[in-house]
């Protein structure tokens, strides 16, 4: 009888927990979209910044956002695929390969704002790319990097050791069994990979502080050596740099969500994306 | 061990064999697993490897293709022999080797494509593109398979959808699309029904015309039917080896009569 009591309080205690913390999820994004909703309109979403963000639009920082995250997964994730197929299937196990394995975990717990200086000093000023959005994202793309690798090579070890097999048997080249019997079926776990490294590129604010945002820029840019505005690095100038806080705080609200529904649109997109893969290899492939 | 190893010559006269190994040793980091083993595997005839689990029978299968060699820290020393040619030579290709020595593996494992992406995929990773070709090679294999007619009506279909005795006969069909002289099978049989086995001995029955064929069994039963040869394994040695229907009638070492007759195992 005593076990059963215990079983009821632990079951409990998780389900209360769970639901605690869905809870507050829930009510972030309900107080964001509640004060938000009522600031976006088209000229919001499309109009230039002005009186220092106090009035116009966001559409700088929505472009800056976009761009720099786009960027970001367009390098991190050939050198994330890439590394994660040396580590699994190339690799030798073995003391370097640890080491490998170590500095990757390692890299994925540095604070971002390390990555930002890491970027100031690397991309910004050595490379002389200035604060630009060519350095911006390569400082985010290093940054999910760890990220992208550990899951792809997740997904690398998730196909099962018989297709290689099978494959090699055949008389196939390494190369080619990872090209064409691997490599498909871990297409999806790795865009897994991918949906983690954009949402989070879209979201830091270190990171490109030091290598790429523009505190007031109201206008596009022309190339990835120009400076663009970003919405973390924007909510973050209205929320504590602005001289009317409590003025703009509507303002704040609405880039906000504009940021989080953003976020959410990259994570559905590659959602939807890797069930269109899982449900071609499952059916046809 | 020395007894062994003369009476394993002796027993070896074995016209024209296609593989010849000698003194193969295979090492597991420092765990050795096969020792000095000399075997003579005649052209055209099924051979049948058993013994104990662990014994090395399918280490030493895995030897003929150097399936071995994905396994990080295996090491083999010794010759293998398939036409006069050194397998193990530096210079030897082991793509060329592969193609010639087919595998089916314990488990079936098809690839999530579909039964003629299977079978052709093997002439394809070997450079086939002519569709023509690919469709009358998909047709040939599955016909030599014995899978032709249950499958001909669906070949687009996944072959994931396909039973477990036709999932073995469409790897064995796999195989036999790149054209292999020999045929590797590590206990093709083992995870399948009765009616399914008896299938699969069928065939066998069939290829042994047209191709050496190696089987690692663990059914004692299933090497006196389908065998013409049986090698008896045990901790890494090769113990006996001879014609099936001696070695299980009149076995000349104490150790292959304790394993068939059911003594230890």
């Amino acid at each position: 009888m005593k076990r059963d009591y215990a079983e009821i309080f632990f079951n409990s205690l998780a389900r209360l927990v769970t639901y605690s913390i869905t809870a507050v999820i829930a009510y972030i994004i309900f107080d964001i979209v509640r004060n938000g909703i009522g600031v976006i309109s088209w000229e919001f979403l499309s109009g230039f910044p002005s009186n220092g963000g106090a009035k116009g639009g966001i559409l700088p920082a929505i472009v800056g956002t976009v761009y720099l995250s786009l960027g970001a997964i367009i390098v991190a994730l050939p050198l994330g695929v890439a590394s994660a197929i040396y580590l699994t299937e190339y690799g030798k196990q073995g003391k370097f390969n640890e080491m490998i394995r170590l500095a990757i975990v390692t890299l994925a717990g540095v604070p971002s704002i390390v990555f930002g200086l890491f970027g100031l000093g690397l991309f910004v000023l050595f490379f002389d790319f200035g604060s630009s959005i060519l350095a911006g994202s390569l400082t985010l793309a290093l940054m999910i990097l760890p990220t992208i690798i550990v899951t792809s090579e997740e997904a690398l070890r998730a196909v099962p050791r018989s297709y290689r097999e099978g494959s090699l048997a055949l008389g196939a080249t390494q190369w080619t069994t990872i090209r064409t019997n691997v490599l498909p079926y871990a297409l999806p776990g790795m865009l897994t990979g991918s949906i983690l490294g954009i949402g989070r590129a879209a979201g830091e604010t270190a990171p490109i502080l030091l290598t790429v945002a523009a505190f007031f820029l109201p206008r596009l840019p022309d190339s990835v050596f120009d400076q663009v505005m970003a919405l973390p690095y924007h909510l973050y100038i209205l929320a504590t740099q602005h001289p009317e806080i409590e003025l703009v705080r509507p303002m704040q609200y609405g880039t906000a969500l504009v940021l989080l529904v953003i976020v959410l649109a990259f994570n559905l997109g590659a959602i939807v994306l890797r069930s269109r893969f899982q449900r071609k290899i499952k059916s046809q492939h | 061990m020395n007894d062994t190893k003369q009476l394993s010559t002796k027993q070896q006269s074995v016209l024209e064999p296609q593989v010849s190994v000698k003194d193969l040793s295979v090492f597991y980091g420092e765990m050795q697993a096969l020792y000095d083993i000399i075997l003579d595997i005649p052209t055209k005839r099924v051979t049948a490897l058993i013994g104990p689990s662990g014994c090395g029978k399918s280490t030493f299968l895995r030897c003929l293709n150097r399936m071995n060699d994905i396994i990080e820290g295996a090491h083999v020393t010794g010759e293998i022999l398939i036409d006069g040619e050194d397998i193990y030579h530096p210079n030897a290709d082991v793509v060329a080797l592969r193609r010639k020595v087919g595998m089916v593996f314990q488990k079936s494992n098809p690839f999530p494509k579909s039964i003629f992406d299977n079978i052709a995929y093997g002439p394809r990773i070997h450079g086939q593109k002519n569709q023509g070709i690919l469709s009358e090679t998909v047709e040939r294999s599955l016909q030599r398979a014995g899978l032709w007619n249950e499958v001909k009506d669906r070949l687009q279909k996944s072959a994931l959808e396909l039973s477990g005795g036709q999932q073995q006969r469409l790897c064995i069909a796999r195989a036999l699309a790149v054209d292999p002289k020999v045929l590797l099978m590590d206990e093709p049989a083992s995870a399948l029904d009765p009616r399914s086995t008896a299938h699969i001995e069928d065939l066998i029955d069939k290829l042994r015309k047209d191709f050496t064929i190696v089987i690692v069994t663990h059914n004692m039963q299933q090497a006196a039917r389908v065998s013409s040869r049986t090698a008896f394994f045990y901790e890494g040695r090769l113990i006996e080896v001879g014609r099936t229907k001696e070695l299980f009638t009149n076995p000349s070492i104490k150790q292959t009569e304790d394993y068939i007759t059911g003594r230890f195992g």
